[in-house]
């Protein structure tokens, strides 16, 4: 039974790698990511059920936290450009070193 | 079925990091080497060493894909082409890999009861903790108590680095942000 279910986890792990990889927009890539946490937080929890021993449950836990806040990371660097300095100039201005700030966003 | 896990999650493991190689686009880099993480924490814990995975865990998908694209915001976002094929880094990566697997070759088996490790202080301590201290994990139980000065100055160390570093970008911020409301 856990192990059909851990074979599933599998098969799932590959499409979404698949998808990493190949995925054209970036946004494709960012769900990818974020599922393979997802992914990686429910294998946790089978292993222990396969194992016999569901101690690790907890640990899973942590983990989704780490996924959510490292997905919640990435889309503030698309949202801002930057991680630290979230200074408020307007998307698309020129800044003092005559710079566009927001010259990837096509890719 | 603990031997099929390990064989599809290291094939996994070979597949992201020839993909790592292969892709060009350096935010699908910075996501598959934080697949990557995920896999190594993932057979961290098939090893039954749980602390280690969520370490690996933390740092390799967490912290480090978030300074990885914050490097991305101040550097490019494509890796460029190299010119010509050198051999040299080849030779090292290979030399470095064949010396390391040789030193393997030493190590007792994995799990083995006859290894050092398992001999002489870990049966004392798994034989102690349980009635000095009463947590059900061994290795907490030796980082946090027995060791806990030891834990206590990695912790002001790693700290000391964070306030650190904090102060750097704090600095240069604020720094950039003065020079665009002068420049304006």
């Amino acid at each position: 039974m856990f192990a059909v279910a851990a074979i599933a986890l599998f098969v799932g792990m590959i499409i979404v790698l698949i998808r990493l990889y190949a995925g054209p927009t970036l946004y494709d890539r960012v769900l990818a990511g974020n599922a393979f946490g997802t992914y990686t937080v429910l294998f946790i929890g089978i292993l222990g059920f396969l194992t016999g021993r569901p101690d690790f449950l907890d640990i899973a836990l942590l983990y989704a936290l780490i996924n959510f806040v490292g997905t919640i990371a990435i889309l503030k660097y698309f949202r801002y450009r930057a991680i630290g300095d979230t200074s408020p100039t307007p998307r698309g201005t020129p800044t003092a070193n005559g710079r566009l700030k927001d010259q990837g966003a096509k890719s | 079925m603990e031997l099929f896990i390990n064989l599809v999650l290291f094939s996994m493991l070979v597949v992201t990091a020839v993909a790592i190689l292969k892709m060009r686009h350096l935010f699908a880099v910075v996501m598959l080497s934080g697949v990557f993480s995920l896999l190594c924490a993932l057979l961290f814990v098939t090893l039954d060493a749980v602390d280690v995975a969520f370490t690996e865990a933390a740092v390799g998908a967490g912290i480090s894909t978030v300074l990885m694209l914050g490097t991305m915001a101040l550097t490019a976002r494509n890796e460029k082409m190299p010119r010509d094929f050198s051999f040299i880094p080849l030779a090292v990566v290979m030399i470095t890999g064949a010396v390391l697997i040789y030193g393997t070759l030493d190590m007792p088996d994995f799990g083995s009861a006859t290894s050092p490790a398992q001999l002489h202080l870990a049966t004392e301590y798994l034989k102690q903790s349980p009635s000095d201290i009463g947590v059900p994990n061994v290795v907490t139980a030796i980082l946090a108590s027995y060791r806990g000065y030891d834990t206590l100055g990695e912790t002001v160390v790693v700290f000391t680095a964070c306030v650190g570093v904090l102060m750097l970008i704090g600095n240069l911020a604020r720094r950039r942000r003065k020079d665009e409301e002068g420049a304006e």
